[in-house]
């Protein structure tokens, strides 16, 4: 008999004004008590529909029932099957608009939390297995995969399962993309990430760091160095500022600097070498998930007052509802319909304000969203010494630049087809560089995408 | 990990390296720029190439000691390792079409022309150089300037060494000496820069500047390294570090690359007494 609760078991969490101190990780994870309950929630429909709603298609009831049952080993090897990054994915996907949104149970009442009991069963795999993976045997073909995000690490772990010799080129000195860099050590231990990219590494993964395709190798000499097939899977890592008066001032921070001082370079420890200006008052501008991140990392690094400023209302943020609830219990002050106009500097050039002004909500726009438009006279400043613009990026120009026939469009993203093959033969693209900034399960479900692809077009010739 | 094959000192501040980096070494050319994290703690510092060997796989660095990550740097010998070193990153500098060129360097910027200097030499074009430091002990690269140009200035600030004043000086005795250059470029520290540009500006003569801000990746992802140049913001990494000196908001860029000055004060004298520890 299912346990028919309308409810999802609760996630454990450190407490607001406990973790709002610290860079530890907030959620805190089922216990294995918990986890069997909530499997048991799970009525095992045979249609699946919560399948359909996952980017890489884990056969999400099956994997329940092994946690049912107890067998969570057996639980992660089918979650294995379908997705490269488990750990990371049960923690930082939108499962309240895939897989949960989907879940018969979520008709009356909640979903069942399959995110939480995929984190949970990637955690206990990880706390409990010691044997190394089995290496496929190889098949003689290469690929090279240019960029050590999602994407590319899902990419290049399903190839190497199917035998590819497989290289990695990452431009940081660190695997992990938007994993290292930009997502905060509280919402994804660091430790999960390298654990992952040390299973693929077990895998017969070769990871180079310190290379930049584009400068210190290009598209076209990797094609001569005997790669059959290249996947771009670079992201979309260039910042976009709002082109206001002040915003080269010091204490303004786009918010991939901020968030990589604080999470790749580790400037939240006492002694790191990467310095981050300390501040009383922050301002974090946008509304999607990096501004929330941004925001709680400023709360935790000392800051009184944090405020997210947003032009449209809070119903029109991007970020999931569990990064803006997180956020307000931690403190965060919301300044929703407002808009910045202006940074302000004292005479040694640093932050000392920002003006704004406040907005109401129009006709809608081509977004669907409502527009909004500046209310008269409705001037005013905010009193902080740092702001974070956190309103969006797009993809790096340098692969673009560097390689003939890879057709971009006018955000400069690159074109691909639905199988991720780009306008050059042999050339794959996914994630970020072609959707524009995205989710990781997005990307890891192109990096995936692709890897099929990239095979079969190998197969091919 | 990338190897340091040579070590030098050129001066009591300013250290010499060649690191075996092979991939960097096959691509590099002058005016770009490498980025290093001396150990796994590290934080991410660019430096300009100064040479590059690509049939030794080598690229030469040169660094003034300021902070604690080019104080660590230091402490390195031949044989040891530096954790990470990525590159060639930013544009190289134009170097086609140009018969004479004053290549203008001050301290440790004469790293960074030296190389543009060469090759303009090698390219058969007329460079004349003026390198300036504040005094005898701080020289560096004399030999090689001489070697890269037909007419060679040095300038020291206490006329202990060469001729007392300053680079804008000579630069501006040759100029008004008749000579008629399609560029001067000149490296070194901002305020030099700024100086040489108003000089040149009065002349009309086109005048590329290298800038070397505060940055983090070098790939153009942190903005850490944005400057204003013709009243338009570009990021140093992947726009420059060559621009047109005439446009560039050097005030601006000097308020920006005093943002963390404090800590990296503190830093240094930290790491100097962590060192003092180690050698007692």
């Amino acid at each position: 008999m299912p346990n028919m609760s309308l409810k999802k078991n609760e996630m454990p969490v450190q407490d607001a004004n406990v973790r709002n101190k610290n860079f530890s990780e907030v959620a805190l994870g089922y216990t294995e008590e918990q986890a069997v309950d909530e499997a048991e929630r799970c009525l095992n429909c045979k249609n699946k529909p919560c399948v359909g709603g996952c980017p890489v298609a884990i056969d999400i009831p099956s994997f329940i029932a092994k946690v049912k049952e107890r067998d969570f080993e057996g639980a992660y090897e089918i979650i294995a099957m379908s997705s490269s990054l488990p750990a990371v994915c049960g923690r930082v996907c939108p499962q309240e608009t895939q897989c949960e949104s989907k879940c018969v149970r979520g008709i009356k009442g909640e979903p069942v939390a399959i995110g939480r009991l995929e984190r949970f069963v990637a955690d206990w795999h990880n706390a409990h297995s010691t044997a190394a993976p089995a290496v496929p045997a190889k098949n003689g073909h290469k690929c090279a995969i240019i960029g050590a995000g999602p994407s590319g690490l899902t990419c290049a772990g399903d190839l190497a399962k199917m035998g590819y010799e497989i290289t990695v080129f990452e431009a940081l000195h660190l695997a992990g993309g938007v994993l290292v860099y930009g997502i905060p050590e509280f919402r994804l231990p660091k430790s999960i990430v390298q654990h992952e990219v040390d299973n693929l590494k077990a895998l017969g993964v070769t990871i180079d760091t310190n290379v930049v395709v584009g400068r210190t190798i290009e598209v076209d000499e990797l094609f001569e160095q005997g790669y059959e097939a290249i996947f771009i899977g670079s992201g979309a890592g260039l910042p976009r500022f709002m082109n206001i008066p002040g915003e080269n001032l010091k204490g303004v921070y786009s918010a991939n600097e901020f968030l990589t001082r604080v999470n790749l370079m580790k400037a939240y420890k006492e002694g790191s070498d990467t310095p981050i200006k300390k501040n009383s008052s922050v301002a974090v501008v946008g509304g999607g998930n990096v501004a929330m991140d941004a925001a709680r990392c400023a709360k935790r690094l000392g800051a009184e007052n944090v405020y997210i400023v947003y032009r449209r209302g809070e119903e029109e943020m991007p970020a999931r509802n569990e990064e803006i609830e997180h956020a307000k219990e931690e403190g965060i002050i919301f300044r929703t319909l407002t808009n910045p106009t202006e940074i302000l500097g004292d005479e040694h050039k640093f932050v000392k304000g920002m003006k704004c002004v406040e907005m109401e909500l129009g006709e809608p726009d081509d977004s669907g969203r409502r527009r909004p438009v500046v209310k008269a006279g409705s001037d005013f400043v905010l009193d902080v010494d740092c702001v974070v613009m956190s309103i969006g990026t797009s993809p790096n120009p340098l692969i673009r630049n560097t390689t003939k026939g890879l057709d971009t469009n006018k955000h400069g993203c690159f074109i691909a087809d639905e199988a991720g093959q780009t306008s050059r033969e042999g050339v794959f693209a996914g994630g970020d560089a072609v959707t524009g900034a995205a989710t990781v399960i997005l990307a890891m479900g192109a990096g995936k995408t692709a890897a099929k692809a990239m095979d079969e077009y190998i197969r091919s010739k | 990990m990338y190897k340091i094959v040579t070590k030098k000192v050129l001066n009591p501040t300013v250290t010499l390296m060649e690191v075996d980096a092979p991939m960097i070494a096959a691509k590099a050319e002058p005016g770009q720029f490498i980025i290093l994290r001396v150990d796994e703690d590290g934080e991410r510092i660019p430096l300009t190439v100064a040479d590059f060997d690509r049939e030794k796989g080598t690229i030469t660095i040169i660094f003034q000691i300021v902070g604690a990550t080019t104080e660590k740097l230091n402490h390195l010998n031949e044989g040891d390792f530096i954790q990470d070193f990525v590159g060639p990153l930013g544009v190289p500098s134009h170097t086609e079409g140009l018969k004479k060129v004053a290549v203008v360097g001050g301290g440790v910027g004469c790293a960074i022309a030296y190389p543009i200097a060469k090759k303009l030499h090698g390219l058969g074009c007329e460079v004349h150089s003026i390198v300036g430091f504040r005094n005898k002990d701080l020289v560096i690269l004399e030999d090689e300037f001489k070697a890269a140009s037909s007419v060679m200035k040095m300038m020291t600030d206490d006329g202990s060494y060469g001729e007392k004043g300053l680079v804008t000086d000579a630069l501006k005795g040759l100029i008004e000496a008749g000579n008629q250059y399609d560029e001067v470029i000149a490296i070194g520290p901002l305020i030099m820069m700024k100086f040489v540009c108003k000089l040149t500006k009065e002349y009309n003569i086109k005048t590329v500047v290298s800038m070397n801000p505060i940055m983090i990746d070098g790939t153009g992802m942190c903005g850490g390294c944005r400057l204003t140049v013709g009243g338009e913001t570009k990021f140093a990494c992947v726009d420059g570090p060559d621009f047109d000196g005439h446009l560039v908001d050097f005030d601006e860029a000097m308020e920006r690359g005093s943002m963390y000055r404090e800590f990296e004060a503190r830093k240094r004298e930290e790491t100097c007494a962590l060192f003092a520890k180690e050698v007692r």
